[in-house]
């Protein structure tokens, strides 16, 4: 059935495709970048039908649940209020000790909003697209994070848009210490059985003698200049040693919910 | 002249469809928050293609399946365009032993399509050294990327046919009734 030039052809096209598969990974980055940019006006059509439809069933809702809302929403307002005079005070006292005793000043935490565009089709990665890009001051390895903790950081940086890693890809580790009095540290990495079935995720290399427990924290340790110290990861469900008991591996689940992500907050340098 | 143009147009239509199943992929989360795995279309298109179109199309709706598909993805890019052309090659090669008017043929045909663009890819992936997150859940995932593969394809093949319905010139029907050779009853 095929024919001598169709030989010919095909071996072309597999010989250009195994050059594309060589590339290095900034030019594959921004080359995909560049190829999934074809998409932005059917991602552009479906935010304004989620916007339209969220406008039409927003209209539908009644008066009184509105109105229940509207009081809950100046509630939680007034106590934010509160918490934030309270937290500037913290705040200037950290400051001032840290002074007296030499350490440097921290800085506040600046991030900006960007919306999820797209979620990566294949089963074995974890990874979505966002709409901001280096337009917007963003830059390689910055982290991703919701109100709930850590989501992930981004891998390649395009002028509107970014892709971002999620916490439980095995592109991703993250060094993380358990809120507990020893403060052991460990790396997040893939969980092997089901891959972020639930939310779970393995805190791998703990000590063997550990001493955490289900239910402690999980929070980034801050090494490794990616991620800074004290971000939520989520809570320990159980601990099981591994290498004869060299090490210890435990499930955290995780604090964000990586199934509804919408919104995320990129944290920038 | 005219055929070439339906080909094209044809050719236009199963991209057009690449296009918006790998769009729908990395949009909707309806499978994959239901079933914990996202279905993969372009494996069923590829079935259709290279059932009903020729290289020329079966090598466009790799290559431009593969890289659309590969660009929402932390895949290398390109890794998913090897995988659909063997499937269309292969497809294609032996097109004229298969029944393809035939949905049992459809679905099987798209059921095996789903089951070996997974294992292709996988098998590239980690040839190329990436290790994927892989478990005992993947086999789940993969049981359901062929299974959605085989719902996938006798849709597409309707679809499409649909669509040629659509668009082709019908062909006239003439009848065997001749109204100058009326034959005319009755006396003179």
């Amino acid at each position: 059935m095929l024919k001598k030039s169709h030989y010919i052809f095909l071996v072309c096209v597999v010989v250009l495709v195994l050059a594309l598969l060589q590339l290095p990974v900034g030019p594959m980055g921004k080359l995909k970048l560049a190829i999934s940019g074809l998409f932005l006006p059917l991602f552009g059509l479906s935010n304004s039908t989620h916007e339209w439809l969220g406008v039409v069933t927003g209209g539908l809702t009644p008066k009184t649940e509105l109105l229940r809302q509207n009081a809950e929403l100046r509630q939680q307002n007034r106590e934010l209020q509160l918490r934030v005079a309270q937290e500037a005070q913290i705040w200037a006292e950290n400051g001032r000790l840290r002074s007296e005793v030499g350490w440097a000043r921290q800085t506040r935490w600046r991030v900006k909003l960007a919306r999820v565009v797209a979620r990566d089709p294949s089963n074995w990665w974890r990874s979505l697209e966002i709409d901001l890009g280096a337009r917007d001051g963003l830059r390689g390895n910055l982290a991703v994070l919701t109100a709930d903790g850590l989501v992930g950081r981004l891998q390649s940086v395009g002028e509107t848009r970014s892709q971002v890693v999620l916490l439980g890809d095995p592109n991703l580790r993250v060094s993380a210490t358990v809120n507990n009095t020893n403060s052991e540290t460990g790396i997040i990495t893939s969980a092997t059985s089901a891959p972020q079935a639930g939310g779970m995720i393995g805190l791998d290399f703990l000590t063997g003698a550990t001493l955490a427990q289900p239910g402690q924290n999980v929070v980034t340790w801050g090494e490794g200049g990616v991620f800074p110290a004290g971000i939520p990861i989520g809570k320990i469900v159980d601990i099981q040693p591994k290498e004869f008991g060299l090490t210890t591996e435990a499930r955290v689940k995780l604090a964000a919910d990586m199934s509804a992500l919408e919104e995320v907050w990129v944290m920038l340098p | 002249m005219g055929d070439a143009a339906m080909n094209w147009r044809s050719t236009i239509f199963v991209l057009t469809a690449t296009f918006v199943a790998v769009f729908l992929e990395a949009s909707l989360g309806l499978f994959r928050n239901l079933l914990g795995a996202q279905i993969d279309c372009l494996p069923a298109l590829m079935v259709y293609a290279a059932l009903t179109h020729g290289l020329a199309t079966i090598v466009l709706v790799a290559v431009c399946g593969g890289l659309w598909f590969d660009s929402l993805s932390l895949n290398p890019l390109g890794v998913s365009v090897l995988p659909l052309l063997l499937i269309g090659v292969v497809i294609y090669q032996s097109r004229e032993l298969l029944m393809r008017d035939h949905v049992f043929a459809q679905v099987v045909l798209g059921l095996a399509a789903g089951a070996v663009q997974p294992l292709a890819t996988l098998f590239i992936l980690l040839n190329k050294g990436t290790a994927p997150a892989l478990g005992w859940f993947s086999l789940w995932q993969w049981l359901v990327m062929a299974m959605g593969s085989a719902a996938a394809a006798p849709v597409c093949f309707w679809l499409f046919d649909r669509l040629r319905r659509t668009f082709e010139y019908q062909p006239v029907i003439q009848t065997s009734f001749r109204p100058d050779r009326q034959i005319k009853r009755g006396r003179r």
